[in-house]
């Protein structure tokens, strides 16, 4: 378990040392965002039907945007095949990367959100359900996004093959993200929406660490 | 068991499926053929969706394919990766463009049946829906093994592509069956009316086994296309070390 978090620790001082990391994906979060009031005009009342989509598409394109830093830079230095020869399961490596990728991308998201969802006039009663959906949703992004980025890990401009990749693999997420939202403001119970996204969750925590560590095994021979 | 590690030798798979190749495509033939003869000119005209109801003859078998296709790729990813049995990676590989040919008929065809029907080239349905979002799966998959140099590690990492996928399809499946019972309440014709004759029944699986023979019979020349592929690169590559 000690390991395990200083592997985290490495990460996510890593991320910080290198700075821009997470300003850069929440940047491109609000940039993105930004994109919509001028391109579809700015009346309020058709921001407000699309806000819910939009901020979920964003967040999950700059999640997505971010996730090569996952193995690549490590693979590049060669520390990938220390953290292969360590005593810590590959299977465990690739959990704990992805808790710091969720920390360093997912949570500044999770946080910015909301003041994105007031630009789009979003209405109150869905900001509580925007939060929740976004803390259940976004480690589920950084664990589906894992796989992807290991099994592009050594392929020369893997970035746009690993979004071909990824983003079909992304679409139930979205929809029952963006469905709770909109459960929430339509008066309707989000419970359901939230459960399901809770199941993808743990099934994502349980599956995605085999497939990557298998991808990053087979990229690693 | 035995069977399995039989047709691992890709020489002896050579052999055989060659032997198969002639009678599965002109079976294929002839069924198509037959199965295009009974749909246009034997089967009634649909009382209410008159002649355009004869695209049904392709789109249908066309859609059964695609996912067929689609498990069939996973079995052969889990074989070649549990077994490392050389032929099945190639299978999968040879499966997928043909997997994604027919989704895209499927597509197509359901878009031209879609314009008389429902007045419109496209709705985002359901069924239409989580087709597009296969045919992406099956276009990830082939842009994958591109990207490998080394066939042995592409066909390894396509395969582990293929199992997440396989995972994936009914999750997606049912996430968008719920996305769109919530965004349009069934406003589209259902498929699951009357049951279907039998005038129309024949001429469609008919058209399934037909197509079915068509894959096999594709899959084979590709797999084999593949084999020589294999065997040209060890070749040259001997040939660079002497």
């Amino acid at each position: 378990m000690n390991r395990f978090f200083s592997l985290v620790r490495r990460d996510v001082s890593l991320a910080f040392r290198q700075g821009s990391a997470s300003t850069m994906v929440v940047m491109f979060f609000v940039l993105t965002v930004t994109l919509f009031p001028l391109g579809v005009g700015p009346e309020a009342n058709i921001l407000q039907r699309i806000s819910s989509g939009v901020l979920w598409v964003a967040a999950m394109l700059a999640s997505m945007l971010s996730l090569d830093r996952l193995f690549q830079a490590d693979f590049e230095d060669g520390s990938l095949d220390l953290l292969t020869l360590g005593s810590l399961p590959l299977e465990v490596t690739v959990l704990a990367k992805c808790l710091a990728h969720w920390l360093t991308t997912g949570l500044p998201l999770i946080i910015i959100a909301p003041v994105l969802g007031v630009l789009l006039h979003l209405e109150p009663s869905g900001f509580v359900t925007l939060m929740i959906t976004m803390l259940l949703g976004t480690p589920t992004l950084s664990l589906i996004g894992a796989i992807g980025a290991a099994l592009t890990v050594g392929v020369r401009r893997g970035g746009v093959l690993l979004s071909l990749l990824v983003i079909p693999l992304y679409i139930p997420v979205l929809i029952f993200g963006v469905g709770a939202i909109d459960a929430a403001i339509g008066g309707l119970t989000e419970r359901p929406h939230l459960l399901v996204l809770g199941a993808m969750l743990l099934g994502s925590v349980a599956l995605c660490p085999w497939a990557a560590a298998a991808a990053l095994k087979l990229n690693l021979e | 068991m035995q069977t399995l590690h039989k047709f691992a030798n890709p020489a002896r798979f050579v052999r055989m499926s060659s032997a198969l190749l002639p009678w599965m495509a002109g079976l294929s033939a002839v069924l198509i053929v037959v199965g295009l003869y009974l749909g246009f000119f034997v089967a009634p005209a649909d009382y209410q969706q008159g002649e355009s109801m004869r695209i049904m003859f392709v789109h249908v078998p066309s859609a059964w394919m695609s996912m067929f296709i689609y498990s069939g790729m996973a079995i052969a990813s889990a074989t070649g990766l549990i077994w490392k049995h050389p032929v099945a990676d190639l299978m999968a590989k040879a499966s997928a463009p043909v997997g994604a040919g027919f989704t895209f008929a499927t597509l197509a065809s359901g878009s031209l049946w879609g314009q008389p029907m429902w007045g419109t080239w496209w709705v985002w349905d359901a069924r239409l829906t989580s087709y597009l979002i296969l045919f992406f799966l099956y276009i990830g998959y082939m842009a994958l093994w591109e990207a490998f140099d080394d066939p042995q590690r592409a066909g390894k990492a396509a395969a582990i592509l293929a199992l997440v996928g396989a995972v994936n399809v009914p999750i997606i499946k049912f996430s968008v069956d719920w996305w769109n019972t919530l965004h349009q309440p069934a406003s589209v014709m259902k498929m699951d009316g009357p049951a279907i004759h039998a005038s129309m029944l024949v001429p469609l699986l008919t058209m399934a086994l037909g197509f079915t023979a068509f894959y096999i019979a594709v899959v084979i020349v590709r797999t084999q296309r593949e084999i020589m592929a294999r065997k040209v690169r060890t070749l040259r590559m001997a040939q660079v070390n002497q």
